[in-house]
This record gives structure tokens, C-alpha cells and sequence, in this order.
């Protein structure tokens, strides 16, 4: 699914809105949650999952070709945790295939 | 951000939407993501990220306090990976930004 079948799809379950009204607010909901994200807070949409920023605190390594060691800068990962509900749908859905 | 911010801030960036449209939109949109996941549908938005199922097969799981053997069954797991400039970005907005509480 592109994000052109994610509006179609969004219109078919309202039905209104022409494709240019519901494809702009689909473009803006993932606008804002980029933005959220960006600023470093987590996003929390109840039955569907969490997006999360989690922040990595900076760490001594060793480049493992030359034995090195090397401090790797504090950085922040993204992680979506799906829900029970959508879990539960998920794996629902792969046993009937 | 939860579901209700996302919807507030919606109807701020899209005057034309009440909060009953902002509101239906927002659920819809999660709704058809869900209904694409459960059906074993990969989902790749552009800018944002791509949503799939892994699957994984049926084992023998044990349960930890008694060490007793149960049958796991099959299932599909979903799972997002965030676009690569939005992983850029959410990390470069960390390097710059003190840390702060994680919402």
C-alpha cells in the first residue's frame, strides 16, 4: 500500500471528500507526527501503537577492524511499538493464510 | 502526542476541518493502516516510513517459572521502520536539543 491507496482507502471509509482534501489532511497527520518526533516526543495513538524516541547515551566502542577505541556519540533511535489490539489482529490474520 | 493532540493539531493546520472531521479522518487513517497490517499488507509511505508484518514460525516456548514446554503457534508480528530522513532528522534534532522528558 503507497500512501496514494492509503488516501483512497481513508476516502472510501469516509465517503466524502474529494482526493486533493483527504490527501492533503492523510499528508498533514504524518507531518505531524514527523514533527513531534523531531522535537523528541513520542507519539501515543490508542489501538494502533506508539512511536518512540529513544535516546542513546554516548558509549565508548572499539573499531572492530582495528581494535581502536572510539566514543560513539550520544544519538537518538525511533521505535514503534504496535498495540495489544493491533498485535492481536496481526497475528490473527497470519494464521488464516 | 496522543490520539486527541494529533486531532487538535490537525484542525490547526487544516482550517477547513471541524473537530468531528479532524476526529473521523485521524481514526480512519489509523483504521486502514490496521485493517492493511491485518491482512499481511506491506504499507510504504514516502517520507515517513514502512509498516510490515514479520512472521514468525510456530516453536516450542517454555514458560520461565516452571520450566514447562508449550506449543507457541505461528504468528505475523508488525513492525515500522522510520523513513531515512526522518531518522536523520529525529537524530540530528538530538544532537542539537538537551535531553528532555520522552513523551
Amino acid at each position: 500500500m503507497t500512501k496514494a491507496d492509503l488516501v483512497a482507502r481513508v476516502r472510501e471509509r469516509l465517503e466524502e471528500g474529494s482526493q486533493a482534501e483527504v490527501g492533503a489532511a492523510v499528508e498533514a497527520v504524518l507531518a505531524i507526527i514527523r514533527d513531534c518526533l523531531v522535537r523528541g516526543e513520542g507519539v501515543k495513538i490508542a489501538g494502533f501503537g506508539s512511536f518512540i524516541v529513544n535516546r542513546k547515551a554516548a558509549r565508548r566502542g572499539r573499531n572492530p577492524q582495528t581494535g581502536e577505541a572510539i566514543t560513539i556519540a550520544p544519538r537518538a533511535v525511533l521505535s514503534f511499538r504496535p498495540s495489544e489490539a493491533l498485535r492481536a489482529r496481526v497475528a490473527a490474520g497470519s494464521q488464516i493464510r | 502526542m496522543t490520539r486527541l493532540e494529533l486531532i487538535h493539531e490537525l484542525q490547526a493546520r487544516r482550517a477547513e476541518l471541524g473537530f468531528r472531521d479532524a476526529a473521523r479522518l485521524v481514526d480512519h487513517c489509523f483504521a486502514a493502516l490496521a485493517e492493511a497490517l491485518a491482512a499481511g499488507e506491506r504499507i510504504e509511505l514516502r517520507g515517513f516510513g514502512s509498516f510490515g508484518v514479520r512472521h514468525h514460525e510456530a516453536r516450542t516456548g517454555r514458560n520461565p517459572r516452571t520450566g514447562a514446554a508449550i506449543a507457541v503457534a505461528a504468528k505475523g508480528v508488525p513492525y515500522f521502520r522510520a523513513a531515512k530522513q526522518l531518522r536523520a532528522e529525529v537524530n540530528r534534532a538530538a544532537q542539537t536539543a538537551p535531553a528532555r522528558a520522552i513523551g
